[in-house]
């Protein structure tokens, strides 16, 4: 829009799109990387040439940022509260300094930041639902990183992007002071200035009487900027975005990279998290056959469901046992205890059935039977959160899977409210969360209201660091944060857990990686 | 009112989640949408026992929208090109007869300068071509996606099919009637058209009493008159627009069209924007209202400015708006003060006979009496601001102007229900512009042959130079409309010039950021 002159439509609007298409994917050789400004509008794909290995992480980075960024709304966090959360996790995953900074680094940041937008502007590009998650987290993301840019770094950027804006001279201000004014709402001492664009720029403005017009020409005030520049943003990554989806096809047939962009855009749907080793809550007491009962209450839903099926039917089919057992594996239940457990909830089965047709793949999700050599060495990895939401769908009546993917949003609530979960308030914001497809967020939601209480007191206390609490993506972390949560004063005071003193304890949860 | 609002044509599901407050309707005009929701949802159509029910459902065209209405995609390009509806209305007038509309498209719609108006052009260009016009049959019938190469195959298939009216829809990015040959339905999508507003004096019912309905008399014209200026005023200050053509809708309102090329290519949410511009959000029935921030902005200070002086004369003396008790309650839930309120309900409960004139002044009167209680003063002339502009400031039924896609009826087409011609209003002499001396469709054939008869001395080549029309009194409307048409295509020609330069000299890299 801010130079897109109305030359004879057809044509011109034809060109513009070969010419862009051009632009984004084209080795272009004759541009030169350099980053100016902190801020970027990626209009140009990178150039560089990059190792797949590089290419990959850096957007994984990016898609963890996106990811937090996503569930604040979700988790009622303010925009201010956002803002301070997402500070951290901007730092960790994707620092961008200032000029001024004079970061050595600063270049390569940069660089980061530029590429690891274009893979995932790639990734998230073959659905109208990606393209739309993304281009409105980009635009959060490039809002939050502008109101941290220095002013004097920012208007430096705003001035390099050419908008069409032209500044109203003080003969035009000593014209139409009481109009502008009245128009644009100033008041009292607010800064009297203001710039012209075209109506058509800012039609949120006009929509809502809130800028001049003379003529088809808008009178804005300043203040309304930097929303400009992030609509602007917006509007020419949404356009990038679909041609960035017209041109994805033919990238798809001979392209190293399309294995990846496949797992970015799966990952959307819920990050993935591997399993970490210190989900297990096996250093800080020993998880039992018996005990598993009693543990249940810290499952995610998913987890809780297969237990009340097992419960209810004695009974569980093959993948709700494989992703069960896997499961309590991760939370440190031993082989020897997992087979006791399966073979007592299994009460209708004789002895010697469940020695030849089940004993053997409890084993084997342990690593104690079958599979190469490397693979034995642990087994089948505790399914995450994204392993759970991509895979097919269970067939009907099957409980496996996320229960907040697979059943019905009715059936769900029910579900929640069999388990104990029935404040009204937040079965609807599991509705909203469920219909938008938002299903892990949907399961965050559920174990904060659980955990309010210890929450709060954590934070306030600050007990654990901030990262010990960003969203759950995995169900074992679900549970072992529960189980912590639950067993706070305890975990601290060395109450629980079997060998050492208790400083150390809780020194073990402090260290606790994920 | 109900719109047939559509989904839009690309099956993308951005754009469906964008639209989402959009929901799908049949291919029909929004008389046809909504009887036939009303005998869905309410009253499956009765095969007996409900006759009556359904003719009163069906006789009376009049408290339909019977002039705009969107567009809806051709999501299955084989259905909802033709909508053939479930009963017809009992009886149609004899303006609808089709003798009568064969002769009227035969010997008198401008259809040379119709398609001029829309072409942009003297020479046929995808502005015309690429356009949709949906018919209206004698029968009921409704045609969507009719498109033509030139003003003469145009004339033709209104000649042939004698349409009842017809709509004029946007110009779309293929020939509408090529759309089934599309691979994807997508690639099918508006492009083009006037924006569009629609002005409806059924609107005005709750400040109205002279008429009410499909009912219009002088007095209430007025508002009409009050919405253009208002309208015409900000569309041209404001937005710079020139080519702005006002139409009689045929009954009981009236429609813009902007020709502007800036206009025409704006998309919906641009539409939008601007139609949210001119609406002012009223006080509903309960008087709640959405407060109206101060300082006004200058769009509705000018507004005011026009309208100040109707606010005396057209409402309060002519409309008397708040003469019985029960009319006066309404004023009093506009005034928040219960003091002010508590002294005016004693005064006129003592003294019922007021007009609204002097209940308008009895407020001041009474403030100055020292009745106010929450309001301070500078509040209380802010609320009779408010009052004022909820009673003067155009209603607009926004939402035929916000949407690309959006048909609106012909200026030119006869009105079914009065004969009358929807002909344009001339904003320069617009308070001489009466509705009910506009001419019906019978009263102009009647004129060509009274002029035939009168000029019977004439010789036959003469005779020949003039046409049919210019026998009628629809001669000053049209030599207008032809005028105004002649001015667009001027400017127009002087723009695709320096689109040409323009193209030639930039290409391709002026369109990027
Ligand atoms: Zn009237």
């Amino acid at each position: 829009m801010l130079a897109v002159t109305s030359a004879p439509r057809i044509d011109a609007k034809k060109r513009a799109v070969l010419d862009a298409r051009k632009r984004q994917f084209a080795k272009a050789t004759w541009e030169a990387e350099a980053y100016p400004h902190r801020l970027n509008f990626y209009l140009t794909p990178p150039t560089g040439d990059i190792a797949l290995e590089q290419f990959e992480e850096w957007a994984i980075a990016r898609l963890k940022v996106l990811a937090e960024l996503e569930a604040c709304p979700f988790r009622n966090r303010s925009p201010a509260e956002t803002e301070e959360y997402m500070k951290p996790v901007l730092e960790k995953y994707m620092r961008l300094s200032s000029n001024a900074s004079r970061s050595s680094e600063v270049d390569a940041e940069r660089k980061r930041d530029h590429y690891s937008h274009w893979t995932l502007r790639l990734a998230f590009s073959s659905t109208a639902d990606l393209r739309q998650r993304f281009a409105r987290l980009e635009a959060q993301l490039f809002r939050l990183r502008m109101q941290w840019d220095d002013a004097r770094e920012r208007r430096a950027f705003i001035d390099s992007l050419a908008m069409s804006w032209e500044t109203v001279s003080e003969e035009e201000k000593a014209q139409w002071r009481t109009e502008l004014k009245a128009a644009t709402r100033v008041w009292g001492d607010e800064e009297e200035s203001w710039f012209k664009v075209a109506w058509e720029n800012v039609p949120e403005l006009v929509e809502r009487r809130q800028c001049l017009l003379k003529r088809g020409v808008a009178y804005v005030h300043v203040r309304e900027q930097s929303s400009m520049v992030v609509n602007e943003f917006s509007r020419q990554l949404e356009s990038g975005l679909e041609l960035a989806a017209r041109f994805l096809p033919r990238m798809d047939e001979d392209n190293r990279l399309s294995p990846i962009l496949h797992h970015l855009s799966q990952s959307f749907v819920a990050p993935d998290a591997g399993y970490s080793e210190s989900s297990s809550i096996g250093d800080i007491t020993t998880p039992t056959a018996a005990s598993v009962d009693g543990l249940s209450q810290h499952f995610p839903l998913c987890m809780q469901n297969l237990h009340r099926e097992l419960r209810k039917n004695s009974h569980l089919k093959h993948y709700g046992r494989l992703q069960y057992t896997l499961f309590l594996k991760g939370i440190g239940l031993s082989l020897q205890e997992c087979i006791v457990f399966w073979r007592k909830s299994f009460k209708l089965i004789a002895d010697d059935k469940f020695k030849s047709e089940y004993l053997y793949n409890i084993r084997h999700s342990y690593g104690d039977v079958g599979g190469d050599a490397n693979r034995r060495g642990r087994g089948y990895t505790p399914y995450s959160c994204q392993k759970l939401l991509t895979e097919a769908p269970p067939s009907s009546g099957q409980p496996h899977g996320c229960p907040y993917r697979t059943y019905a949003p009715d059936n769900l609530i029910s579900l929640l409210q069999n388990v104990g979960v029935t404040d009204r308030q937040l079965l609807q914001g599991v509705r909203e969360d469920v219909g938008k497809q938002r299903f892990h967020i949907a399961c965050n939601r559920v174990f904060e209201h659980a955990h309010s209480g210890q929450i709060k007191k954590v934070k306030e206390e600050s007990l654990w660091p901030a990262s010990e609490l960003d969203t759950i993506l995995h169900p074992n972390t679900y549970f072992k944060r529960s189980f912590l949560l639950k067993n706070l004063g305890k975990v601290q005071a060395g109450d629980l857990g079997v060998d050492g003193p208790g400083t150390q304890r809780s020194g073990d949860v402090e260290r606790m990686e994920m | 009112m109900p719109h047939a609002v559509s989904s839009s044509p690309e099956q993308d599901a951005s754009a469906n989640v964008e639209d989402s407050y959009m929901t799908d309707a049949p291919a029909a005009p929004a008389e046809e949408a909504e009887k036939a929701s009303n005998t869905t949802d309410s009253q499956p159509l009765p095969t007996n026992g409900a006759t009556s029910t359904l003719e009163s459902m069906f006789d009376d065209d009049d408290d339909d929208d019977d002039d705009e209405f969107s567009s809806s995609a051709p999501t299955k390009p084989d259905e909802g090109s033709q909508d053939q509806p479930q009963a017809q209305p009992t009886s149609k007038p004899k303006y609808s007869s089709p003798d009568i509309l064969r002769q009227f498209y035969q010997r008198l719609f401008p259809f040379r300068w119709l398609f001029q108006w829309l072409n942009h052009s003297a020479t046929p260009q995808p502005d015309f071509q690429n356009r949709e016009f949906a018919f209206v049959l004698p029968g009921g019938a409704y045609i969507r996606y009719q498109s033509f190469m030139t003003a003469d195959l145009f004339r033709k298939q209104c000649i042939q099919m004698t349409p009842e009216r017809f709509e004029v829809g946007p110009q779309y990015s293929v020939n509408p009637r090529d759309r089934k040959q599309l691979r994807k339905a997508s690639a099918f999508k508006p492009i083009m058209k006037e924006l569009v507003f629609d002005i409806d004096m059924t609107d005005y019912d709750p400040i109205r009493t002279c008429c009410s309905g499909a009912a219009i008399c002088n007095k209430c014209w007025q508002f009409i008159i009050m919405a253009v200026k208002v309208v015409d005023a900000a569309l041209r200050e404001d937005f710079g627009f020139q080519h702005i053509l006002w139409v009689y809708s045929g009954r009981r309102g009236a429609h813009a069209w902007i020709s502007d090329k800036r206009a025409r290519e704006m998309d919906d949410t641009k539409r939008r924007a601007l139609a949210n511009y001119l609406v002012l959000t009223m006080g509903n029935e309960q008087g709640k209202r959405a407060g109206i921030k101060r300082p006004l902005h200058p769009h509705l200070d000018r507004s005011l400015k026009i309208l100040n002086p109707y606010f005396q004369d057209t409402v309060l003396a002519d409309q008397d708006p708040w003469h019985s008790p029960e009319r006066a309650e309404k004023l009093l839930q506009l005034l928040p003060d219960k003091g002010l309120t508590t002294a005016l309900q004693k005064k006129w409960d003592s003294t019922p006979d007021r007009s609204s004139n002097q209940k308008w002044a009895d407020i001041d009167t009474a403030a100055e009496a020292g009745n106010l209680t929450t309001l301070s003063a500078k509040q209380l002339v802010d609320a009779k601001q408010d009052i004022r502009l909820e009673y003067t400031y155009p209603r607009l039924d926004a939402e035929v102007s916000k949407k690309l896609n959006h048909l609106l009826k012909s200026p030119f087409v006869v009105h079914p229900g009065t004969g009358r011609v929807c002909v344009p209003i001339d904003t320069r002499t617009l308070e001489d512009f009466d509705p009910l001396t506009v001419p019906t469709v019978t009263d102009l054939l009647r004129e060509i042959d009274e002029w035939d008869q009168n000029h019977g001395s004439m010789s036959d080549e003469e005779r020949a130079k003039v046409q049919d029309w210019q026998k009628t009194s629809l001669k000053g409307y049209v030599e207008y409309f032809r005028g105004y048409v002649a001015g667009l295509l001027k400017e127009e020609s002087k723009g695709s010039k320096r689109g040409r330069e323009e193209e030639a000299q930039g290409g391709a890299e002026s369109m990027e950021f």
